[in-house]
């Protein structure tokens, strides 16, 4: 999906604030949203990581930018327990205003109805230590010129806006891993062949941008249906 | 601190707890009267997250390819099974790969789609290599960030950003600093921060370098 996630190349977001020194949580309740998340996972309100990453996707943008890292995770898996059925959100907004916050306040989640959902699996709490998967040979080669795809899908992808419809090079083959794309919607691992694509910065940015260096590169882990051989460069 | 204390009186002079603060606490009473969160978790976490697992792991690969040649060469040809003696907690490591700072060559790691991270080797990621403006600008213009955040690279040195889009996650092996002939592995590791395995630091000659530990 287009959303508000997908951050590489843009402009307008300021300087790094690193906080050196920082605590690894900033308060208590970060602590806590983190064992809320692991819970989550546990409990099968998410099946993989790719589906709990859809679930933060999913959140009001505004939200997403305001509410920091683990307000995200506390949206994502409140959207993840609505919509498996483990609670309600009328539930939840009840108990808010118990403890003297203001139940309507949504945060950050975004549920979609019980039967809107994209989840088509009921949520199993099996999950395999690693999405490392057997496939057969993939179509490219190390060296290879390789365009990404110009598609817009709504669901969850993992390639960035600023690499689509880019050529880049193939630098590694990793082989099989479940494929995001169709694991976080529940609709199975479909492993896929996994490469680091190296894109130069004059092909994301343009030739002519002040962000074109020549020695300047960006290095990508994609999923072969992202790629199609490169037949300009190739011809 | 018992934080429920806090709610049975509303004196203004309290701190106010924050929106987020609120639902987590809330959404945390009903888990564990549901079963599905251990009242322990909490704890457990941060013992977990804030003492055990952390960038000190990085920093002990780091140290050991410093000294040890044989090592260097498993660590940047395979991570995963060079690591996997050490039986790291954390995840986030199915498949690590760690890359080389040279004098002509430095990089830097980035998740521009969330924040993927390499928790085992590296801890949790500090806050600001989750938030929108690290994320957004170290793919467009990292010679520029990098400056920006105290780490001026000449012209000549190539730059590549690694930006973790799947499972695989990436560490960088910065150049050993000047005047640390001599150093046991403990004391190397005792400079190697975080920020430098990110790559967004390099590290300098340390003061202590040379002094007996």
């Amino acid at each position: 999906m287009d959303g508000i996630h997908d951050l590489g190349g843009k402009h307008g977001y300021g300087k790094v604030d690193r906080q050196a020194g920082a605590p690894t949580f900033a308060a208590i309740w970060e602590a806590k949203v983190f064992a809320i998340m692991m819970a989550t996972g546990a409990a099968g309100a998410w099946k993989s990581s790719d589906q709990f990453r859809h679930f933060v996707e999913k959140i009001e943008p505004a939200a997403y930018l305001s509410h920091g890292y683990y307000g995200r995770w506390l949206g994502g898996a409140e959207t993840a327990l609505v919509e498996a059925g483990l609670i309600e959100s009328e539930q939840l907004s009840a108990r808010v205003e118990q403890l003297g916050g203001s139940g309507g306040d949504l945060i950050a989640a975004r549920p979609q109805l019980r039967g809107q959902s994209i989840n088509r699996e009921t949520p199993s709490v099996s999950r395999a230590r690693t999405a490392k998967r057997d496939v057969d040979a993939g179509l490219f080669s190390v060296g290879d010129a390789v365009l990404t795809s110009s598609e817009v899908k709504p669901g969850h992808t993992r390639l960035p806006a600023y690499a689509r419809n880019k050529v880049g090079e193939i630098v590694t083959i990793h082989g099989g891993w479940v494929y995001p794309d169709s694991n976080a919607h529940g609709l199975g691992e479909q492993p896929k062949q996994l490469y680091t694509v190296k894109f130069a910065s004059s092909e994301l940015w343009g030739e002519t941008s002040q962000y074109a260096e020549a020695n300047v590169s960006v290095y990508l882990d994609l999923f072969e249906p992202y790629l199609q051989s490169d037949s300009v460069n190739e011809c | 601190m018992n934080d429920d204390q806090k709610h049975h009186d509303h004196d203004h002079d309290h701190e106010k707890k924050s929106p987020q603060a609120i639902r987590t606490e809330a959404l945390e009473s009903l888990l564990i009267e549901k079963g599905l969160l251990s009242e322990h978790a909490v704890d457990d976490v941060i013992a977990n997250y804030a003492q055990r697992v952390g960038p000190m792991n990085g920093a002990l690969l780091v140290a050991r390819a410093w000294t040890d040649a044989e090592f260097k060469q498993r660590l940047l040809s395979n991570a995963t099974q060079a690591i996997a003696e050490y039986d790291f907690q954390g995840g986030q490591v199915d498949h690590l790969v760690v890359v080389e700072n040279t004098p002509e060559r430095h990089n830097a790691v980035v998740c521009t789609l969330c924040s993927c991270y390499p928790w085992a080797v590296l801890g949790l990621p500090p806050k600001w290599y989750k938030d929108p403006a690290y994320r957004s600008r170290i793919v467009r213009e990292p010679r520029a960030l990098l400056a920006e955040m105290g780490l001026p690279l000449d012209k000549k040195i190539e730059i590549r950003v690694w930006d973790s889009s799947a499972e695989v996650r990436y560490m960088v092996l910065p150049m050993r600093p000047a005047h640390t002939e001599g150093m046991t592995q403990d004391e190397l590791a005792a400079l190697v921060s975080r920020d430098s395995m990110i790559g967004v630091e390099v590290l300098e000659a340390s003061s202590r370098a040379g002094q007996p530990s």
